[in-house]
């Protein structure tokens, strides 16, 4: 088991002919992620790396059995691109996309209530379940098959975790890139309820960062229903008040979204929180020898 | 990205929001022409910068006489104004508004943001006009009312009349505040709003219902589609630096300490200035070279890291992803040989291609200290700037 996907996953990959799009199609059919198809409007019929290209994603599905699909459409188009996804019914969209403006994601999110559609991302690395399915823009080769679950805000800090736990031999059922956007699809809440419910995953690592109130929210979360343990790590302690760093939801306003009140929350709720990114790994590794989970952790 | 007060209003003008007549001004004979056109009985003389508490600062006067406009005009132009949002080293007035005076009745706070929680846009009112809106939310948080908008019908006039009395407006004057909130709602998605503030809105003695102030951010990921709103971009207003910076791609933010830092990635930026921090040391900056990053944009980097005089040493930390260490490790031995680079750089270089990045820099020949974790990167070039 893992989360969201696994080796059946079969997937098509939106925006597939642009260049950032077909390298990373390289990279995942290279870890072995099914990749049945591709769109983009106007080449479909063609070919793309032995990749069939349609002109819709539902005509992908139909044509593929498609069940989640990769987003890399620009900026300006990714919101349609992500409703097209929704409308064909996929089970998971993963938009890989960065820049998409934020009322655009408002109206997204509007269409996809009630709707069967899973939205990770925009602006995210994506999600991973290794040896089994790579969506996304991540390194493969970090990654480790085991049992610790990962989700982020933040790609490299994600990979700074991932690399901490595997070089400590600790490995990963799923990693989860939430994405550094204020309107996202799939929350820490969204991610860290999967995680509790799948019997792959012994523990949770949980990467925040400045700006919104969402760790806060998932760490209430955690403490009401967690069965597993989870630490975290917040990013920004030292960042300006008013000011975006680099993602569009990392800003501190109004004295809301610091990374003290967050760590403060997640303390309280039971959440060890790493001092610093170097030892998110350790953080980890501690809390599973304290719940005797290191062995099982440990991949031999 | 953030516009002055009178672009604002006329963004809201040009929406049908009713706002005070006025008009920009550079000099001190405009702002007396400007005065002249509006022939109002008593002139505001407002300076123009990007902060709030202006009138507390005194860059707000009431003239009641074209001199009085002229003396104003002249004080307040070229001045530097320290507000609460300046920070200490202030902001100089290049602009003024000379807008014509009105008879407040009284005085309400409209904003409109974006909710996360919700993901939806939320509009706020308040009867606590003029104060700060975080202030009244600490303070007297029952004074201020929400509609959460869905934006498949926009705000309706329900929920904006429904604020209107929840605030108490007149209700001679309700209509005119439901057609206000109405008209900013508009002026929020048509032209791609990140906040729209107005502190205050204030009814007048003839019933009127005006913005006295204006704050409008715009999203800068929707400034492709909003070119007249990015052609009021006052580049005065910014860190030359992060000008400079947006011009690569590069997403620079200018901060106080002395150790220039170049990370790619957002989350890993913020985390490398944390881990300085932790060693006691102060990041000179916040810079994500993203994901594709070249030699060419590594020497950019390093040079606008270097145009601010205080650093005194520069901690570069990559997590090579899909980005590779050797392609960086080039970049950066590129850079500091280009640019003649003479203060202390440690490296850190992880992920793909790592053992040749390492080599790279190492077969330089260049003073470059590298690092195997952050935190040790982090160590040395707190200890190497001392």
């Amino acid at each position: 088991m893992s989360v969201y996907i696994n080796k059946d996953t079969k997937v098509i990959v939106q925006g597939i002919t642009g260049s950032t799009a077909l390298f990373h199609t390289k990279q995942m059919v290279e870890y072995g992620t099914q990749i049945v198809g591709g769109v983009t409007p106007g080449k479909g019929g063609t070919e793309v790396e032995g990749i069939p290209v349609f002109n819709t994603v539902s005509e992908a599905v139909e044509k593929t059995g498609a069940n989640a699909s990769v987003i890399y459409v620009p900026a300006p188009f990714a919101a349609d691109a992500i409703m097209e996804a929704t409308d064909a019914e996929m089970d998971l969209a993963i938009c890989i996309t960065e820049h998409i403006p934020v009322l655009d994601m408002v109206k997204v999110k509007r269409y996809m209530e009630g709707k069967k559609t899973r939205l990770v991302g925009p602006n995210c690395p994506g999600v991973i379940t290794p040896d089994e399915c790579k969506i996304g823009i991540m390194p493969g080769y970090i990654h480790k098959k085991g049992h610790v679950g990962v989700v982020s805000r933040s790609g490299t800090l994600t990979y700074e975790a991932v690399h901490q736990l595997s070089e400590a031999g600790v490995g990963q059922s799923t990693a989860v890139g939430i994405g550094g956007d204020p309107v996202n699809g799939t929350d820490f809440i969204d991610v860290l309820k999967a995680f509790n419910e799948d019997d792959d995953t012994e523990a949770v690592i949980m990467i925040g960062e400045i700006g919104g109130t969402a760790e806060e929210e998932a760490a209430e979360w955690v403490k009401a229903n967690m069965n597993k343990p989870v630490v975290g790590f917040i990013g920004g302690r030292t960042a300006p008040p008013g000011k975006r760093m680099g993602h569009a939801g990392a800003i501190i306003s109004g004295g809301k979204g610091t990374a003290d009140e967050k760590i403060r929350v997640m303390n309280e709720c039971g959440i060890q929180v790493a001092e610093t990114p170097s030892v998110m790994g350790d953080t980890l590794i501690n809390v599973l020898k304290e719940e005797n989970l290191y062995e099982k952790c440990k991949t031999h | 990205m953030n516009i002055h007060e009178y672009q604002g209003k006329e963004i809201m003008r040009d929406f049908g929001v009713s706002v005070p007549t006025g008009y920009v001004a550079y000099t001190v004979d405009e702002a007396v022409e400007a005065a002249k056109k509006l022939g109002s009985d008593v002139t505001v003389v407002k300076a123009q910068i990007h902060a709030g508490g202006r009138g507390k600062a005194g860059g707000v006067k009431i003239a009641k006489n074209l001199n009085e406009v002229r003396t104003y005009a002249d004080e307040i132009l070229g001045k530097t104004l320290v507000t609460h949002q300046t920070g200490p080293e202030g902001k100089e007035v290049k602009r003024l508004l000379i807008e014509e005076g009105c008879d407040i009745k009284s005085e309400y706070y409209v904003g409109l943001v974006l909710d996360r929680a919700t993901s939806r846009v939320t509009m706020m009112a308040s009867e606590e006009g003029g104060t700060e809106i975080e202030e009244v939310a600490a303070e007297t948080p029952e004074k201020i009312f929400k509609e959460v908008i869905d934006p498949v019908t926009g705000l309706t006039p329900f929920q904006a009349r429904r604020l209107a009395f929840n605030i108490n407006i007149p209700k001679e004057s309700v209509g005119k505040a439901v057609k206000f909130m109405l008209g900013l709602y508009d002026v929020f998605v048509k032209k791609d709003c990140s906040i729209a503030e107005i502190n205050p809105l204030v009814t007048t003695g003839d019933g009127d219902v005006l913005a006295l102030d204006s704050k409008l951010n715009f999203d800068d990921n929707a400034l492709f589609r909003q070119k007249d709103v990015a052609d009021l971009r006052d580049f005065d207003e910014e860190d030359p630096k992060e000008v400079e910076a947006s011009k690569y791609d590069l997403s620079y933010i200018a901060l106080d300490g002395n150790i220039g830092c170049m990370v790619n990635g957002a989350g890993l930026a913020m985390a490398t200035m944390d881990t300085i921090k932790h060693y006691s040391g102060d990041p000179a900056n916040f810079l994500d070279v993203g994901g594709g990053a070249t030699a060419e944009k590594v020497t950019e980097a390093f040079k606008i890291i270097l145009s601010d005089d205080n650093v005194k040493g520069i901690f570069v930390n990559i997590f090579g992803g899909i980005m590779k260490c050797d392609v960086i490790a080039e970049g950066v031995v590129e850079a500091t040989q280009q640019i003649g680079l003479t203060l202390p750089l440690v490296v850190r270089l992880e992920g793909t291609n790592v053992d040749a990045g390492k080599k790279i820099l190492e077969e330089s020949g260049l003073n470059i200290t590298s690092a195997d974790s952050m935190a040790e990167g982090a160590q040395k070039i707190v200890e190497l700037v001392k």
